[in-house]
Order: structure tokens, then sequence, then C-alpha cells
């Protein structure tokens, strides 16, 4: 298996339910099936309370199936205790959230490191080289030292997308990455996210209401009430590319 | 625990105004409980101490007199009608063997037998009943320092010299150099010289007490060789009591302690330590769960971000030392800002207060209190900090 198609997340008859064992339990998600690979650049797209937000979070091991499996980098997760779930969740996982959510009491700079601080505790002069240079990378650099809620809204998704990175991981997350910014920002965002996905090899996986950023993806999953309705390959990837890259 | 750190310290700081007042709340606490122990210590070492400054930790005595009842022959019915026995004066036996044995005691600091007993003392047409202390001053003044008592004259007893109290020398109207005739009964009666006047500041000693050489007062008192009452003071004040039963087992004599004379003022010192450690106990209960509530809103307000730190791989675990630092930096800071006011208000107290007593400074007061507020701090933490650790991710982040 080449490096490029190299397994990261394989769901097999992946399921969710709530208040099991109650007389309202409800199935959220009826057994998912679905691979991703380093090289894929993939939205997943549907309408709400079709179970986007819940298979995100199951996905970013913030939440557990009720059945089925979830393999990330080839390990079942399903079984892990708290401990080593947080600890793969850190190392192999980046998120990006709509709300950018970063830590107002830290500085851009720090706000990059702290997914390394959590791990490793101090920085350490590499640790910060690498930080900076992610700042560089998404255009925040001059913005390095400034609290982070001193930064608009999109130079905020820029340091948590630099963020989300520091740590190498092997898959992003993003939920409504763009949701929240100007047409503007959000093509720039966007264009982040595919120079990261080339460049550094970590599979993306987009949560998108914006069919722009969706048909600008490699690939796109639909879910439709807990079910995966369509997954194919968009006119991106055939070669013509909508948005400025 | 850096991670640990860093994030406790900078929430503090982020949240400037609130950790501010709580701080206060908690050093406004910490200066009463510092205050109020400092003071009431201060008192109570006060009152013991004039109370002691007077009087032996634990007084030895022959054992009471008894009356002996022959045991009735079998199948005889006895029935007895007893007066209790006058108890004359009279010497403890072997006192010489008993006063060797105690100064041997580890626990005992000075003994001192003495010979005490009753008389008259006049001058002219007046009369004064008076007691009569037979002492070795070497021995005696190690248990209490009369010589820092005399106000005229000179600790000097022996040769036909007696020292008097400052109280009975004005109402006999005698002053150092004059005579005094003592009278103890029975014919028996002696001139002595004043030497001395010493003023105790109890006035019932002042007004009775006339200290003399022990022989002197053996052949007054018609007990050649004897001392009625053995002395002792002991290292710890409070362990008199245990001090005393031993000396009594020990000797088979009659041995209280000052805790036992005195019963009412232990009583009174127990209640009042009690009220204190009530309050105490209740400031910093106070003092807790306002801790406890700034860090469970701490929590709350911070819901969003514990949510963001917990999906970039923060352990739960991780989660709960961050609230926990907090709770113990609340706790450190609150208590030494309160210890130093503390110690502010001793300082004025000893100062400008009243000056009815000095209130001595005890350093590990101040060390024990930041320990225990330390503590408290984290342990107050605790609820709090677990909510954070047990917060859903997923909750966390969606609830913006």
């Amino acid at each position: 298996m080449s490096e490029k198609t190299q397994e990261v997340l394989r769901l097999h008859g992946l399921r969710k339910s709530y208040n099991v064992g109650l007389p309202n339990e409800v199935e959220v998600l009826h057994g998912l099936d679905m691979l991703l690979a380093r090289s894929d650049f993939t939205a997943l797209v549907g309408a709400s309370g079709s179970g986007k937000s819940t298979l995100l979070n199951l996905i970013g091991l913030l939440d557990t199936p009720t059945a089925g499996e979830l393999f990330l980098l080839g390990e079942a997760t399903r079984d892990m205790d708290d401990a080593r779930r947080t600890a793969l969740r850190g190392s192999a996982i980046g998120f990006v959230f709509q709300f950018h959510h970063l830590i107002t009491a830290f500085t851009a700079l720090e706000n990059v490191l702290m997914p390394l601080m959590i791990a490793k505790g101090k920085p350490s002069r590499a640790d910060i080289d690498l930080a900076r240079n992610l700042l560089a990378e998404v255009g925040m650099d001059a913005f390095a030292d400034r609290k982070s809620d001193q930064l608009s809204g999109g130079k905020q998704q820029r340091v948590a997308i630099a963020r989300a990175l520091v740590a190498q991981p092997a898959l992003l997350l993003a939920d409504e990455p763009t949701g929240n910014l100007d047409s503007h920002a959000s093509d720039d965002v966007f264009a982040l996210f595919r120079r990261f996905n080339e460049k550094l090899g970590c599979a993306v996986l987009l949560v998108t209401h914006d069919e722009r950023i969706s048909s600008a993806c490699d690939r796109v999953v639909t879910l439709e009430d807990g079910r995966i309705k369509g997954d194919g390959v968009t006119l991106a990837k055939s070669g013509a590319k909508p948005l400025r890259a | 625990m850096w991670i640990e750190w860093t994030l406790a310290l900078r929430f503090l700081r982020e949240g400037r105004i609130q950790s501010m007042l709580i701080l206060v709340g908690i050093a406004v606490g910490v200066a009463v409980i510092v205050f109020l122990t400092a003071l009431i210590t201060g008192l109570q070492v006060n009152i013991i101490d004039r109370t002691l400054g007077t009087q032996a930790h634990i007084k030895v005595e022959a054992p009471d007199e008894m009356n002996r009842i022959l045991p009735a022959h079998a199948g005889v019915m006895q029935l007895i009608l007893e007066t209790r026995r006058a108890q004359r004066l009279r010497s403890i036996n072997n006192w010489q063997q008993v006063r060797d044995a105690l100064d041997t005691l580890p626990q005992v600091t000075a003994v001192s037998p003495i010979i005490s007993g009753p008389a008259f003392a006049r001058r002219g047409e007046a009369v004064e009943s008076v007691a009569l202390v037979g002492i070795n001053v070497e021995r005696y003044t190690r248990i209490i320092p009369l010589q820092e008592d005399i106000i005229a004259g000179q600790l000097r007893v022996g040769a036909g010299d007696a020292v008097i109290g400052s109280q009975l020398a004005r109402n006999l109207g005698v002053s150092v150099g004059d005579k005094l005739r003592l009278d103890a009964g029975q014919g028996r009666g002696s001139i002595l010289n004043v030497a001395g006047i010493f003023e105790l500041g109890v006035r019932e000693l002042d007004a009775r007490y006339v200290y003399l050489d022990m022989t002197q007062a053996q052949s007054l008192l018609n007990l050649p060789g004897a001392a009625t009452v053995i002395d002792i003071t002991v290292r710890d004040i409070f362990g008199a009591n245990e001090v005393a039963a031993r000396i009594a087992g020990l000797t088979g004599l009659k041995a209280e302690s000052w805790m036992q004379t005195n019963g009412q003022l232990m009583n009174a010192l127990n209640s009042q330590r009690l009220s204190t450690q009530m309050i105490s106990f209740f400031v910093a209960i106070s003092v807790a769960l306002g801790i406890a509530s700034v860090l469970f809103v701490s929590v709350i307000q911070r819901t969003r971000e514990i949510g963001i730190l917990r999906a970039m791989g923060i352990t739960r675990q991780q989660m709960l030392r961050v609230f926990l630092v907090q709770g113990g930096i609340f706790g450190l800071l609150g208590s030494l800002a309160g210890g130093i006011a503390g110690y502010g208000l001793v300082w004025v107290f000893n100062h400008f207060g009243p000056k009815l007593f000095y209130i001595p400074v005890n350093p590990m007061l101040l060390v024990t209190s930041s320990m225990l507020a330390t503590f408290t701090g984290i342990i107050s933490a605790a609820i709090p900090a677990r909510r954070a650790a047990r917060m859903d991710p997923v909750q966390a982040i969606r609830n913006v």
C-alpha cells in the first residue's frame, strides 16, 4: 500500500443510539461503512438532523459508537479506555470548529502550541519553530504574540487550522470551518485545507452546508437520515477547480 | 504538571477581578483566624503566667490522716458513725529523699520543699493573721521568681530576717529594717527583722505571706526538721495532671496539680479555646465555600475551553488538576495575604491597643495556617474540578 492510499479511517457497520435502554431510545446512525485514505479530501454533507455532527464526534473519538467498529490508523477504538482514546485523539486527529474555539487566555502562538504542550509539557525550541512556521503558512506570523480574542474571525480560524496541524495529525476534522466567515475569508481557509492535504498528506474531512465548498472537494459523502446516501468523486477531482487553490 | 500549572495560572489571570475578589475574601477569613488565635493564645498565656507566677505547678503534701476502723468479726454487723479527723500540720515523711527522687524526674524542672503554717504578726496594737512560709531561697526562686518582685530591701531570710508582702507592711505600718513580732500560738513567738518587702500583685498573698528561713519556721511551728509541702514546676504545664498522678503513685503522697486547684480557670480557658476553634472552623468553612463557588462559576464559564482542551488530548486527570491547582493557589496566596494582615492586626494591638497584655507572635501559626488554607483550597476545588473533568467534550463544544 503506497503512502498516499494508506488507510487512515475505516468505519464498519457503525451505529449510534441515544437514550440506550430507555423507552425513547433513538438510533441516529444506522450502520455506516466508509474508508478514508491519507490523500482523501472529503466533504461530508447532509441536511440538519442527518447525523453529520454525531458522525463527526464519533470519528473524532469524542463519543463512542453503540455498535460496529471504528478503526483509526488501523486501531479498533470502540473498547478503548478514556485515557488511551484521549491520547490517540491528541496525536492522530486535528480539529477545526465553526467557532474557532481558541483559548482566550493565550496568544495565537501559544494556542498553536497547545496540543504539543498538552502532550509533552513545556515546548522545546523546535516545537516553537514548528508552530511559528505553521503560523507563517497560514499567513499569521505577524500576529503570533497577539491574544487570540484580539483577532478577527478569519484570523482566528487560520490560527485554529495551524493549531489543528501542529501535532502532525493523520486526520483533520473540520466542522463547518467556513460557516462563520464571509466568502473571501472562507475561500482563503478552504485553500489552506487544500494546501495542507497535499503538502502534509493528512486526510481532510469537512462537514459543510456550503455547496461551493463541497463541490470543490475531491469526494463528497452525503448522509441522509443516518445512512450514507451518496459517496462520489466531484468535478474538482476530475480537473476543474471552481475555487482558487 | 507543567501544562496544568500554566493553564491554572492563565485562567486565574484572565479572570482577574474574580480572582482578586475571592483572594480578598480568603485573606479576610485567614486574617480573622490568625488574629483571633493569636489574641486568645496570648490572653491564655498571660492568664496562666499570672496564675502560675505565684504558685507551683504541683503541690505535694502528706496524705490526709484517716480514722482507722478495725474490721468487724465475721457475722457481726458493724454500724459506724465516723467523725473525720482534724488535719494537723505535719511533716512529709522522709521529705529529703522524696525531694532527691523528684529531682531526678525528667518532666520536673524545679523542686522546692517548704514549711508553711499559720501565725499572727503584731506591731503594737495591730494584729494580722499571716502565713509563715519557710523556704530555701535558692530552690524556691526557681519556682516563684520572688527576687523580681522585691520592691524594697532585699530577698534575705535567715538569721532573724524575714521578707513580707507589701499589703501586710502597709497594714502594720512597717518598712525595711523595722522589727516584726510573730506569734505562732502555744507560746511560741519570735521577733524578726524586715529585710525586704515584695509585691506579687495578688492582694491575698501580698497581705499574708511572710517568708522565713526553713529552720526558723520549723521552730516557730514546732515541727523541727520538717517540710509540709514540696512545690514542683514541670516542663509542660498542661501535662501537670499526669506528672502529679505519677508522683502520687511513686511516693504515696498527695500531689495536686495547678489544673486541679484552679478548676474554674481551666474551665474558662477550655471554653475560650473551644469558642475560638468554633469561630475559626466556621470562618474556614465559609472560605472553603467561597473558593468552591468561584471555581464552580469558572468551570461553567470555561465549558467551551474545557471541551476544546479535551478534544486536543488533555486527559480528565489533567483537567481535574488544573482546577485543583487553582484552588491550592487561592488558598496559598489568600492565606499569605491574610496571615500578613492578621500579624498587622496583632502588631497594632500590641502597639496601639489597650496594652492589657502582649500578644506573642508565633511564626509557626503563619506556616500552619497557610498549609491548612492551601489544603482547604484544594479540597474545596475538588467538586468543581470533578465537574470539569467529567465534562463531555461533545456537549462542551456545542455549548457556545
